[in-house]
């Protein structure tokens, strides 16, 4: 395989400065690490065409030295973000035809900045899952699946992206993370992941999951180029009302600083849970140590509520959900089951168009929505979530970052987690920073004893990404980790 | 007043009603998107993104909504909520994209209020208001171009309304259509509102129970989409009528939702509303609560124009216009702005007799409204103006008036031109007088033998001599002197 | 909190998701272990806690009232299943 795809975005970008090889020959280089891993699905829709044209004009830019910051790098989209003339799914049947005439800010925002778009990989159905498995076309496979020969998950719910430039056939991919679906799939696959903090990345035509929690977010090989991918991807959008109308800062700065002084490291002790296998505290020991290293303070700190934060997750998102997927109902766009009934075509077209998960979340979300349940539980949800808000407000009186990690294991086998409960265990580390809106980040910091990718977390305050990638970058420096390609 | 009763073969019922008035706020774009609000345009051609509910749309506030629902708030002596929340109101519907309306509900813009309302005999009385919102509008589901599908068109999607909750103060069919009416008048001076029915930019839903003296609330049936004052009123009492009906037949009034059907002169259960009683209200996660300032109120505030109840008692009190005259006028902001403008400088009480009786009259004759005029405020004040100084007299200004709204003249041109000015010379007069006496002398004889009621037939034949022109307390005058 | 299948009938009604007869004792399950597990939140004291809805901290922004959008009805019809004349079409409403 060409060596292009196993270089950094940062890398291609000299290479394309230095002339060492052109806009088109690096996309074709990607183009065919896809084609090569056709059983690896990673894409629900491979653009192809669309890719040659873009790099044609990167680098007729590049050629005039009117090149932009991403100029010449092929990224992959998850199928959730709307994309002008492009399929856009969701991973699910109901919008299996679906074309948008619109392009979502982030991406558009990608666009401007000429990045190439490669295809819409594939993400668990409307995001929800943590496995790839809820997707109606199929999941996307780990590229670790080999070192053990098992079909392994690549998580999710951005399964697809942290899979696609864990193979080397993408240098980036956008992801969405609502309760962990950038960072979990970003440590099953071996790759780096940030959710900013909310309001950092526009919303506005990305297909929304859990508005209040819903967040965008780049998924690279290594830190500096999610710090440049995320340089380009935020900005306030006065189209969201959710977003946050803040200058963005020039992320790439904050890396590669290896001077940890003064700086204040959290281990929060309910992350220590119950059943935790020893190779994750080995992980988790061992990262924070690093960090001590390189002269930050290691200081053991308190979350209390940390063990609520997945069943308020679990009624909070749900509940948003089963209101922002009344929209697909067979009447203005995607799959119809038609029947001679109003209501018989809303019950038949979303019964046969959403998938099992899908259908068991947005009918938890009605249930705690409606009369009689509404206070015990979407109000009482709303309350720990602000218990929980709260308890972070305190320990970040205290430190800077707090380290934890990603997730409790490494990548399953697929069809290995049959029941919702302990799918849902899968975002227990970091479904609490997306309840409070913070920054947090997924660096792949060792391996597992069978050889499977393992992440450390780090969770900063609202809008301070920078000390979030600051810790990450040194992570990353000391972990040495092996990439796949 | 008098209590309004219904009388059911065995009991007297009262009646309570409350109203929720949905107000099309008069703003260019809708509430949470850049479409236009313009009426009758062709199908889905006013609709974004947002209103059809694209995948991954958002809500974007307009401003200009929030202001003129305070503006409505403060016109109606309402609460103003500092903070404020945007509900979704989950249900499914054809015309309702979203599946969800994003309302108002536990937190509303406005709070409590009250309208007084006014009866043609001088009554008046409070009604509370209990809340305003504002909320988007659904679509328009058209049920009748084809046999079997319904047609739909978002063009009235996201517009933006602002609901107006009445306490259930109301008693009576007369007393809605009042409220309904106070309600459109102050909307329409504040300009927040254009009032027009026959466009859906006012709309009724009707809450109605009947209880007999002295018991508890009853159940209450709601009626939708009541498009005009005659409906609502014929609806209340059609469905109260209906609720007495029932319970003198033993049966229980159901909580429900019906349609008015003006033709059968009946309510129905509607059916589309039959499973939609769990709305999952819950607030908005796309938009953020709106919290104002005690400043941004105040701005609005010192803002207001003046509102019907203080023109009313102006106009009573510094014009000298009559109660009556004064809600007439002072309920329409159009009226009163042509009162001020026709009154200005001269008498009130004498203008507001010419508005109010022929310039009425002949405006409902022709079916205009006074904005379509044909005779200016300036004019009608110039009229005013000749009667008061005697060029004509009353009876004449009446064919000048109507020359004038025939041809659109300035009475001065129309007195010229047909030589209607009124004699007031004596110069002028005596020689008629005179010819009346020769011509009448028999008659002169019989008067001056003490038959004094002839006096009236000198002076009627004056002024048939004067063609109507001659000034009639100036015939007296000269008759008198002529004849003793 | 048993979750009975009567239960999931109306939740399934209220979402518009068809559950045939025999499925609704399987999901009544699946949900009532859900819920079952979400009920611990009632061990937490939250009195005096405010409900948070959204964590942005930020105002409302608020935009003018200007036509800036609409216009394209073909662009709004597009992905519709069932058109005609300018309109969404679906089986016939009885209001």
């Amino acid at each position: 395989m060409s060596e292009i795809v196993s270089k950094t975005i940062l890398q291609i970008k000299e290479g394309l400065k230095k002339r060492e090889y052109s806009a088109l020959e690096v996309t074709d280089a990607f183009i065919s690490a896809s084609e090569c891993n056709k059983k690896l699905n990673f894409y629900n829709t491979f653009t192809k065409e669309k890719a040659l044209e873009m790099a044609k004009t990167s680098q007729s830019r590049i050629d005039s030295g009117e090149d932009k910051i991403l100029d010449g790098i092929p990224i992959a989209i998850k199928d959730l973000f709307c994309t002008e003339g492009t399929l856009t799914t969701a991973s699910s049947k109901i919008l299996g035809n679906f074309i948008p005439n619109y392009e979502s800010t982030v991406t558009q925002n990608l666009w401007d900045a000429g990045a190439i778009m490669l295809g819409k990989v594939g993400c668990d159905e409307f995001a929800m899952g943590s496995s790839n498995e809820t997707s109606f076309f199929g999941e996307v496979i780990n590229p670790w699946s080999k070192v053990i020969n098992k079909n392994l998950s690549p998580g999710g719910s951005s399964g697809g992206s942290a899979a696609v430039v864990s193979a080397g056939a993408a240098l980036a991919a956008t992801g969405t993370d609502t309760g962990g679906s950038i960072r979990q799939p970003a440590a099953f696959c071996g790759v780096t992941g940030i959710k900013p903090t909310y309001g950092r990345c526009s919303r506005w035509g990305i297909i929304a999951f859990a508005s209040s929690l819903d967040q965008a977010g780049p998924i690279t090989k290594t830190v500096n180029d999610s710090a440049l991918m995320l340089n380009v991807m935020s900005g306030f959008d006065p189209k969201d009302s959710t977003s946050a109308n803040k200058n963005t800062p020039d992320f790439l700065k904050a890396c590669g600083n290896f001077n940890l002084k003064n700086l204040k490291v959290g281990i929060p002790k309910e992350y220590q849970i119950s059943g935790m296998s020893s190779e994750i505290i080995n992980l988790w020991e061992t990262g924070y140590g690093w960090l001590k290293d390189r002269g930050a303070d290691i200081i053991e700190v308190s979350l209390p509520h940390t063990k609520y934060a997945l069943p308020t997750y679990y009624v909070i998102a749900p509940a948003e959900a089963s209101s922002n997927l009344a929209r697909y109902d067979g009447v203005k766009y995607g799959y119809r089951n038609s029947q001679n009934h109003l209501d018989d075509l809303y019950a038949n077209t979303r019964a046969d168009g959403f998938g099992n998960e899908v259908k068991r979340r947005i009918l938890i979300g009605t249930y705690v929505l409606s009369a009689g349940y509404y206070d015990a539980y979407y109000r009482k949800a709303q309350r720990v979530r602000n218990l929980i808000i709260q308890d972070f407000n305190k320990v970040f009186k205290d430190v800077d970052v707090i380290l934890t990690p990603t997730t409790p294991s490494a990548a399953f086998e697929v069809g290995s987690q049959q029941d919702p409960i302990s799918m849902y265990m899968n975002d227990v580390f970091t479904v609490p920073a997306s309840l409070a809106g913070l920054p947090a980040m997924s660096v792949p910091s060792g391996l597992s004893t069978n050889g499977l990718p393992l992440g450390l977390q780090i969770i900063g305050k609202q809008f301070d990404e920078e000390n979030v990638l600051k810790v990450a970058s040194n992570i990353e420096d000391q972990a040495k980790f092996p990439f796949l390609n | 007043m008098e209590k309004f009763l219904i009388h059911g073969e065995k009991d007297d019922y009262e009646i309570v009603v409350g109203l929720e008035v949905h107000a099309q706020v008069n703003s260019q774009s809708k509430l949470f998107s850049g479409s236009s609000t313009n009426f009758g345009s062709k199908p889905n051609e006013n609709v974004s993104l947002v209103d059809a509910a694209m995948p991954g749309m958002l809500p974007v506030i307009n401003e200009f909504c929030i202001k003129q629902a305070i503006k409505s708030g403060l016109g109606l002596n309402a609460k103003i909520n500092k903070f404020s929340v945007f509900d979704r109101k989950n249900y499914f519907y054809a015309d309702l994209p979203q599946g969800y309306q994003i309302s108002q509900y536990s937190d509303p813009i406005v709070g409590e209020g009250t309208v007084e309302i006014n009866f043609p005999d001088g009554a008046t009385k409070k009604i509370g208001i209990e809340r305003i919102h504002l909320e988007q509008d659904a679509g328009k589901s058209l049920h009748d171009q084809h046999p079997s599908k319904s047609y739909i068109d978002l063009n009235r999607s996201g517009v933006a309304l602002m609901e107006i909750v009445s306490k259930p103060d109301i008693s009576s069919p007369e007393e809605a259509g009042a409220y309904i009416k106070k309600i459109r008048s102050i909307l329409r001076y504040l300009g927040t509102c254009d009032g027009n029915m026959e466009q859906g930019s006012l709309r009724c839903d009707v809450n109605v129970s009947v209880k007999k003296d002295g018991d508890p609330l009853g159940i209450r049936c709601e009626i939708k989409n009541l498009n005009s004052v005659r409906f609502v009123m014929q609806a209340i009492t059609t469905e109260a009528n209906r609720q007495v009906e029932e319970i003198e037949n033993g049966n229980e009034i159901i909580q429900e939702t019906r349609l008015f059907d003006a033709v059968k002169s009946e309510t129905r259960p509607m059916r589309s509303k039959e499973n939609a009683h769990d709305y999952r209200y819950f607030p908005d996660p796309d938009l953020i609560p709106l919290v104002l300032t005690d400043e941004y109120i105040n701005n609005i505030k010192i803002s207001l124009p003046s509102l019907p109840d203080q023109i009313r008692k102006n106009l009573v009190d510094n014009y000298g216009v009559s109660e009556y005259d004064a809600s007439v006028i002072s309920e329409e902001k159009e009226i009163s702005d042509y009162f001020f403008l026709a009154s200005k400088g001269r008498d009130g009480k004498l203008v507001s007799n010419w508005l109010t009786t022929e310039l009425f009259g002949s405006l409902n004759k022709n079916n205009l409204k006074i904005e379509d005029s044909p005779i200016s405020p300036e004019q009608l004040g110039e009229l005013v103006d000749f009667i008061s100084d005697g060029t004509i007299s009353g009876r004449i200004a009446k064919d000048v008036f109507a020359e004038m709204f025939e041809t659109k003249k300035n009475p001065s041109k129309v007195i010229d031109e047909t030589g209607l000015k009124q004699i007031s010379s004596s110069d002028d007069l005596i020689p008629m007088i005179e010819r009346v006496i020769s011509n009448n002398l028999d008659k002169v004889d019989e008067y001056k033998n003490g038959k004094e009621q002839l006096f009236g037939f000198f002076v009627g034949q004056v002024m048939k001599e004067s063609s109507g022109k001659a000034n009639p307390k100036l015939v007296n005058q000269l008759l008198k002197e002529k004849l003793n | 909190m048993p979750i009975d299948k009567d239960t999931v009938s109306k939740v399934s009604n209220l979402a518009r998701i068809k559950i045939n007869n025999n499925q609704l004792e399987k999901i009544s399950k699946e949900l009532e272990a859900v819920m079952g597990w979400i009920d611990s939140l009632s061990e937490v004291e939250t009195s005096g806690i405010e409900p948070v809805a959204n964590v942005t901290g930020q105002k409302l922004p608020l935009r003018e009232d200007k036509v800036t959008d609409g216009g394209y009805s073909d662009k709004i019809l597009n992905n519709a299943p069932e058109k005609e004349g300018g309109f969404f079409v679906v089986p016939k409403v009885i209001e």
